[in-house]
């Protein structure tokens, strides 16, 4: 009955009424899982557990008190530490290591009787924008029009691959500079970045941890809005987590927008984008004026700044938070020679144990925050973020409600399309999405059709802080008036 | 700003990263490209700004001064690539 292409609210209806059985809905995903290894989207699997849950899920779903998520199956990025689970960002430093403790995210998602199929390939330490960067190799976009194989984006990208090919229902993400809301747009997915807080930190395995957030990838507006009310919430062990209430996400998607004001943020006309998605970002501002929004044009004065002030936050946060790959208490330590100390052993295993751009944005961030630079960039780039929030927060101050931009420069890229870009080229993937991360915002990506070639392309809306509630709505008013239902045909 | 080899190898020495001489020149090239693509910054006026901390504006939050875990010792070592007698094994580290 091909289950496994349900979304989350379907599945949760006929749980409930006992159509299907939590343990035949998650067989369904672990076969489509195990024909979908060309896919390199599941890095670790695990079926016993899933099984298990999905067993216990069965029990509380008969028990008449199962939450929303009760018996749904999902994936795991790799960077949440699952207990008793390999968690290893995708990187070789982490090779072989088992976590003792559970992230609250997903500690959460099990409490509401969610089911863990494996864990989900990604960029290493959610650094990139393709999953190329992954120790375990790349992941594959299911979407295939030709006979070049695409990145399904970065870093979430085997969480965007395995949600749109149908090896799980939903998946977790994290977006640090885009990570949820590009893969989305580049496999014809919903991703939603919450408000930095919304989601607890603790047990993610950190790259800059005053912009990361975990988030939901899924089928469908609705499923995020479900999703997400099943990860947020306040948590005293991350003590950037809001002690905020976390509404009804799904109530709030009544799909009338009537006399919200929408910006259209001018700097987004960057140049050189593809005509197609300008046409497209033209085509969503009439669907919202259609649903009776307001359109308005509004001025983000330092969007453009956005890019080279995320690239010194960014590594200077990263070069402190790897600094714990050093070989002692876990993961990788280098093989050492005769007469080699400490140095040596630190020096060896980090060289071994990162790839080239984990490699790159340590010593980046080692160089900005050094003496006698510290001023010059790291300084500088804070004082720019504050301004790109005061632009965000001025816009608000004037009423508007959402703003809507493109979600990324181009559709997906073949694989290995970026190898002789220089680092600088592959970083501008992330100019459409790194604003929301630098000011905070919630952020969604929502896909609206099909380019030229057949490939999915994706809009982004950006709320309010902590409006996750209205954002969603907006967001469920853009997918309905586009109407995307296409799949990818399978060939995996 | 442009990275010379020197300076490269002195912030590969700092990040504990151990990067081969013949390796440097293509390391200094792109740490240059990727400061170049910084500059932009200086672009903007940030006369009177206050560098940002946190997005949102809080008290960072306080608890009582009271253990909370402990005793875990074999969970804290479980993943160590060295642990001996209860500790982290590294190499001699005094002369």
């Amino acid at each position: 009955m091909n289950a496994n292409t349900w979304t989350i609210a379907a599945a949760r209806d006929a749980l409930r009424k006992g159509e299907i059985s939590a343990v035949d809905l998650t067989m369904s995903c672990l076969t489509a899982i195990d024909a979908g290894d060309a896919l390199n989207a599941f890095v670790h699997k695990t079926p016993e557990l899933a099984l298990a849950q999905a067993r216990a899920a069965d029990l509380r779903i008969a028990g008449g008190d199962a939450p929303d998520m009760c018996g749904i199956p999902v994936g795991i990025k790799d960077v949440f530490c699952t207990k008793g689970v390999p968690s290893q960002a995708a990187s070789h430093i982490l090779k072989g290591f088992v976590p003792e403790y559970e992230s609250t995210v997903t500690a959460k998602l099990f409490g509401a009787g969610a089911v863990m199929l494996g864990k989900l390939n990604m960029d290493e330490f959610a650094m990139g924008s393709s999953t190329e960067s992954s120790c375990y190799g790349p992941a594959v976009n299911p979407w295939k029009v030709d006979d070049v194989l695409r990145t399904p984006g970065g870093s979430s990208g085997g969480s965007a691959a395995a949600v749109a090919a149908d090896l799980c229902l939903a998946a977790t993400g994290t977006d640090t500079g885009g990570s949820i809301r590009q893969p989305a747009a580049f496999t014809g997915t919903v991703g939603i970045k919450p408000t930095y807080g919304r989601v607890s930190r603790w047990g993610i395995i950190a790259y800059a941890s005053s912009l990361d957030q975990a988030g939901p990838m899924t089928k469908s507006v609705r499923d995020a809005a479900i999703f997400l009310a099943a990860m947020a919430g306040h948590d005293p062990k991350d003590s950037t987590s809001a002690n905020m209430a976390v509404p009804d996400f799904e109530a709030a998607l009544t799909g009338d927008i009537r006399g919200k004001k929408i910006g259209i943020p001018r700097e987004y006309r960057i140049e050189g984008i593809p005509a197609e998605i300008d046409a497209l970002w033209t085509q969503g501002r009439e669907m919202l004026r259609d649903a009776g929004a307001e359109i308005v044009d509004i001025s983000l004065p330092h969007a453009k700044y956005a890019l080279p002030a995320y690239y010194v936050i960014a590594p200077a946060e990263a070069s402190s938070n790897l600094a714990r790959y050093d070989g002692v208490r876990y993961g990788h330590r280098a093989s050492l020679a005769a007469g080699d100390g400490i140095t040596e052993m630190y020096e060896k295993t980090r060289a071994e144990g990162f790839g080239p751009e984990t490699q790159r944005r340590i010593m980046v961030g080692t160089y900005v925050l050094s003496a006698g630079f510290y001023d010059a960039y790291y300084n500088r780039a804070r004082k720019v973020r504050a301004l790109i929030k005061r632009d965000f927060e001025q816009a608000f101050a004037a009423g508007i409600e959402a703003i809507l931009a493109p979600a990324t420069p181009t559709s997906a890229f073949g694989l290995g399309e970026m190898d002789q870009a220089t680092p600088v080229e592959v970083y501008l993937n992330d100019v459409f999405t790194v604003t929301a991360n630098l000011a905070g915002l919630p952020g969604v990506a929502v896909p609206m059709g099909l380019d030229g070639k057949g490939l999915p392309i994706g809009l982004q809306l950006l709320g309010r802080p902590w409006d996750e509630a209205g954002l969603l709505n907006h967001a469920y008013v853009l997918e309905r008036a586009a109407g995307f239902v296409a799949k990818p045909d399978k060939w995996w | 700003m442009s990275i010379d080899i020197d300076t490269a190898r002195k912030v590969a020495k700092l990040a504990r990263i151990r990067v081969e001489e013949a390796a440097l020149p293509k390391l200094a090239e792109q740490l240059s490209g990727i400061l170049g693509f910084m500059e932009q910054l200086n672009e903007v006026d940030v006369t009177g700004i206050e560098p940002m901390v946190s997005v949102t504006p809080m008290r960072l939050v306080r608890r009582a001064d009271v253990v909370t875990d402990g005793n875990q010792q074999r969970a804290v070592l479980a993943n160590a690539p060295d642990a001996r007698e209860g500790f982290f094994a590294v190499p001699k580290v005094v002369e």
